[in-house]
């Protein structure tokens, strides 16, 4: 996938994996790769600096969580300014899509 | 399953962050590392497979620790200003402390207990501190105080010897390097108009000697020189301590008349409560008026002035004694016999004269309480460096990371100084009433006690010290913790210690030290602990139990000739002995061990003796049931009887030192003495019998050579002295304490004008005699038995540790057929090599540093042997119990289970 694309779309991706429940680092990019089918893919090196960045503006929140036998994570969740973000992201997003279709679909002859 | 740090720290080798952050980076990335190496596995990759595409994950070439760094800069969004440096460092510190708290609060148990030891010691060194502080470091409160000096006459034998009024006149009158000299006696009163009569202490001041000093009252004013004129009204000054507990602070008090010894004086100021009266009870003061004292103007007179003294501006002290005696010289050449002895005046720093007494005390107890915190700093060093063992992991991580060991060091020392801040708050408060503790148990003549308290000397020594003790006990271990290797680390946590060997050294030679102090505390606290007992154990010539001691002050218009005071005392004596539990009663005109003294020379008859060689003896006037009431020994001739009235001849009994000296191989009764108490000349006595020797000054002096007179055969020029000062001694089949009520109620039966206001049992005087040095020894005991505990269990921390660290070596050795006596053996004797240092280390500083208090010493050397030797075997008892206790745990280590855990 267009190394470019997927820049301008990992924000989104992120806040709505998270829109549900809290998950973290490793499930988020387990889901993006699993929900795209394999063609998205993000390494160590670009996932966490892009979830650190988010958080830094306060639209996630990390929480390390310890459960009884296992090593503790840190799980992210939405925070209220992300969920506006997201909608507002998600919004434009979509109309960017349909304008893209617009543009792309085969003209008719 | 591989360990991703070290990848991580390479490919964020130049990530500088926060340690907490960079700590959580690290664990957060190894996580995600893991997860997808076990996803791998899962999905049937070999392990080299699964933890290469793992690492793939991670970038190369410093990508990742650019992009942290970034996202980090932009997440802080803090603009680049000049000043930015500082801020990154208060951030730094800000940050520090924040992590320093939390780490604190996760161990509670921890921090309390550190706390509170802190407490202990850091209070401790602060209630000792505000009693240096407010007696030997705070300037005495007066005017240019370092010109203030203390002046006495000087005589052939050692000594301090005070004036006679025309000597004080000559020397205030003809000296040049003096600025001005006051002169000061004692001097008490009845106060009898106001309520229930009371026998005030106070003294007669020549009037310079408040505009001298620089005092000034805080309601009215002081004396003026004025004062001292003859035919002046009567006037007189409180202390702030009279004005409050009589007269309830009443300021309309200045201008009132009061009626002291049936006179009346009018008050004419209150002096500041931070003033003291070079005599320690004094409660107010009256104008010397030299003129008005025709009797003691007379140079044969008593010495009874002591001397206060400003030196002029540009005038040493050292130029100022040799004019003053020069003048003395001059006045001996004029009166060769009533100067004789008189060789020259000395002059001394007043300071040295109030304070002196006690600065070498207050300074061991400084010192001790010192050592005392610094035990508790090395035993914290020690819990801290156990600690540091557990988070090496996490200081290796942070290593690895990038951090430097300055910025880990600085860390760990912020956790510290936290810990030794709470400390300090803890104990400032423990020392608010440690201060009144302190004083409560303080001897009373602790000079300058009101002055005594927190101030902001005392804040700063404790914050200094607080931050002292942090460093103390936080640096070393930090510095310890921050020596870290990964691979090392690795290395040993897989050989499952707990730190290795480099720790277990430095913890070693803590507890090493923590010993040696231990034992010259030890040593010191035994010291004094002998030299108590050999004071206890000294006679003091009398037996003080069961005596009820009755201090009486005849008003001198009621009382002005012999005959008058026998008269009163043949009217109370009946009437006290009728009392039911008493046996006996007798007076005395100055008791044993109350700090009152008289001396008077004599001659022998038959024997020539230079005028100016005249032998002197303290003398005291004694009825005749003086000697029963004490139960003093008659060793020859009789002791003195009813008989010996004004009419009958005069006679006197010696103190067995004097028979020795002047007697040695004869019998002195019969001989005759000529004792010079009076202004008319020398008077012949009888000696009629030999008593034994009383320890009149204090327990620590030699006695005295002594010469007893009957009450009644008292001469005239001498009644005034024994009206002022009759003690009266009650000795008693009860408790004495429970005839107080009767016996004041006898008294005011025979002269309702006459208080008693001093009663004491006899053993509270002899108790009292040696409070200093109870003080001291109770204060050097508390911080010894401190001392001891904290290195005992300093000791068992470390041989504890030091088990726990070893079960698989004990594990393997039981294993191999070591014996339970193999294994103790080898714990007891790590611990006891320690020990063994640590005492001969002590033993080397406590044969130095006691001699420093061989002054308050007493019957034993300050490197007695037995001493050194009991101590360092209480030392050894403990220091083994320390031991044995973790021995006997290696012994029940199960060599399976040991070996099991590896």
């Amino acid at each position: 996938m267009d190394r470019e694309l997927k820049k301008g779309s990992a924000e989104l991706m992120i806040l709505a994996l998270l829109e549900a429940r809290p998950r973290h680092g490793y499930e988020i990019g387990k889901l993006i790769e699993a929900r795209s089918g394999g063609a998205l893919r993000f390494h160590v090196a670009s996932l966490y600096p892009l979830l650190y960045r988010l958080a830094g503006r306060g639209w996630i929140e990390g929480r390390w969580v310890e459960r009884p036998g296992q090593r503790r994570r840190r799980y992210y969740k939405l925070t209220s300014r992300g969920r506006k973000v997201l909608a507002a992201q998600r919004s434009t997003w979509e109309s960017f899509v349909a304008a893209i279709h617009r543009v792309t679909r085969p003209e008719r002859a | 399953m591989p360990d991703w740090n070290e990848d991580i720290r390479r490919r964020l080798a130049t990530l500088t962050l926060e340690p907490t952050r960079e700590m959580e980076i690290v664990e957060e990335l190894a996580q995600h590392l893991d997860d997808r190496y076990h996803e791998l596995r899962a999905g049937g990759a070999t392990q080299a497979d699964a933890s290469r595409a793992a690492l793939a994950e991670l970038s190369e070439g410093g990508w990742l620790a650019r992009e942290l760094r970034r996202v980090e800069r932009q997440v802080a969004a803090e603009p680049v200003v000049p000043g930015a440096g500082r801020r990154h460092w208060i951030g730094d510190l800000w940050r520090d402390l924040r992590y320093g708290l939390r780490t604190l609060l996760r161990q509670p148990v921890f921090t309390g207990v550190a706390a509170l030891a802190l407490a202990l010691g850091i209070g401790g060194n602060t209630a000792i501190f505000s009693l240096v502080n407010a007696i030997l470091l705070r300037q005495l409160p007066f005017r240019n105080p370092e010109q203030l000096v203390w002046v006495s006459v000087r005589r052939p034998e050692p000594g301090q010897f005070p004036f006679t009024l025309p000597d004080f006149i000559d020397y205030r009158d003809q000296n040049r390097g003096l600025d001005g000299i006051a002169a000061f006696a004692n001097w008490s009163a009845n106060l009898t108009d106001r309520g229930d009569p009371e026998r005030l202490q106070g003294l007669r001041i020549s009037a310079n000697a408040f505009l001298m000093l620089g005092v000034e009252a805080v309601v009215g004013r002081a004396l003026l020189p004025a004062d001292d004129t003859p035919g002046q009204e009567r006037v007189v000054v409180l202390s702030d301590g009279l004005w409050k507990r009589r007269f309830g602070a009443d300021p309309q008090m200045v201008g009132k008349p009061l009626t002291l010894n049936g006179a009346s004086y009018t008050v004419v100021g209150v002096l500041p409560p931070q003033f003291f009266f070079p005599i320690k009870e004094a409660e107010l003061a009256i104008p010397l008026a030299p003129d008005a004292d025709p009797w003691r103007d007379v140079r044969t007179s008593v010495h009874f002035l002591r001397g206060l003294a400003r030196l002029k501006p540009g005038v040493t002290r050292e130029q100022a004694e040799a004019d003053l005696t020069a003048v003395a010289q001059r006045l001996r050449r004029q009166y060769p016999v009533a100067n004789a002895r008189k060789v020259g005046v000395t002059l001394g720093p007043l300071y040295e004269e109030v304070v002196g007494g006690f600065r070498l005390a207050l300074w061991v107890l400084l010192g001790a309480v010192g050592v005392v915190l610094l035990i508790t700093c090395v035993n914290l060093a020690n819990l801290a460096l156990a600690r540091a063992v557990a988070r090496h992991r996490e200081m290796a991580i942070r290593t690895a990371l990038g951090a430097t060991r300055w910025r880990l060091v600085q860390q760990l020392a912020t956790e510290s100084l936290l810990l030794a801040g709470l400390g300090g708050a803890a104990g400032l408060l423990l020392a608010s009433y440690g201060i009144d503790l302190l004083l409560a148990l303080s001897p009373a003549n602790l000079p300058r006690a009101a002055e005594v308290g927190v101030d902001f000397r005392v804040l700063g020594f404790t914050l200094a010290l607080s931050l002292l003790a942090g460093l103390i006990f936080g640096l070393a271990p930090a510095w310890q913790a921050t020596r870290v290797s990964l691979n090392d680390e690795l290395k040993e946590s897989g050989r499952g210690g707990a730190g290795g060997a480099r720790q277990s050294r430095a913890r070693g030679l803590l507890v090493v030290s923590e010993i040696a102090l231990s034992l010259v505390l030890l040593v010191g606290a035994g010291l004094l602990v002998k030299s108590f007992l050999r004071l206890q154990g000294v006679h003091p010539g009398f037996d003080a139990e069961n005596v009820l001691v009755v201090r009486l002050s005849l008003p001198k218009g009621r009382y002005p000739d012999r005959a008058a005071a026998a008269a009163f005392h043949d009217r109370l004596r009946p009437r006290l002995e009728s009392l039911p539990g008493v046996e006996t009663v007798g007076v005395v005109s100055a008791l044993p061990l109350s700090g009152t003294m008289a001396s008077i020379p004599f001659t022998i008859e038959g024997r020539a003796t230079a005028q100016d060689e005249a032998p002197r003896a303290d003398y005291r006037m004694v009825s005749a049931g003086y000697f029963r009431a004490l139960r003093i020994p008659l060793l020859a001739g009789r002791a003195f009887n009813e008989r010996d009235t004004s009419q009958a001849p005069s006679v006197a009994l010696i103190s067995q030192k004097l028979a020795h000296r002047y007697w040695p191989d004869g019998n002195p009764v019969g001989a005759h003495l000529r004792i010079d108490d009076n202004d008319q000349g020398p008077r012949p006595v009888e000696i009629v019998g030999v008593v034994g020797d009383v320890q009149h000054l204090s327990l620590d002096v030699e006695p005295a050579p002594h010469i007893y007179l009957p009450l009644h055969q008292a001469h005239e020029d001498a009644v005034v002295w024994l009206t002022g000062n009759q003690y009266w001694l009650l000795r008693t089949a009860v408790d004495p304490l429970t005839l107080s009520a009767a016996a004041r109620r006898e008294i005011q039966a025979v002269d309702r004008d006459v208080p008693a206001s001093s009663i004491r049992t006899m053993e509270q005087y002899l108790a009292a005699s040696v409070a200093p040095r109870r003080f001291n020894l109770w204060l050097l005991t508390v911080f010894a038995g401190a001392a001891l505990v904290l290195a005992g269990t300093g000791l068992f921390g470390v041989i504890s540790c030091g088990v726990a660290q070893r079960t698989r070596e004990i594990g393997i050795r039981v294993a191999l057929g070591a014996q339970a006596g193999d294994v103790l053996r080898l714990v007891i004797g790590q611990g006891m090599s320690m020990t063994l240092g640590g005492i001969a280390l002590g033993l080397l500083a406590a044969f130095g540093l006691t001699r420093l208090m061989k002054s308050l010493l007493f019957g034993v050397s300050a490197t007695d042997p037995l001493t050194f030797l009991v101590t360092a075997g209480l030392l050894t008892f403990v220091a083994l119990l320390a031991c044995w206790i973790p021995a006997r745990r290696a012994l029940n280590v199960d060599p399976m289970v040991a070996l099991r855990e590896e």
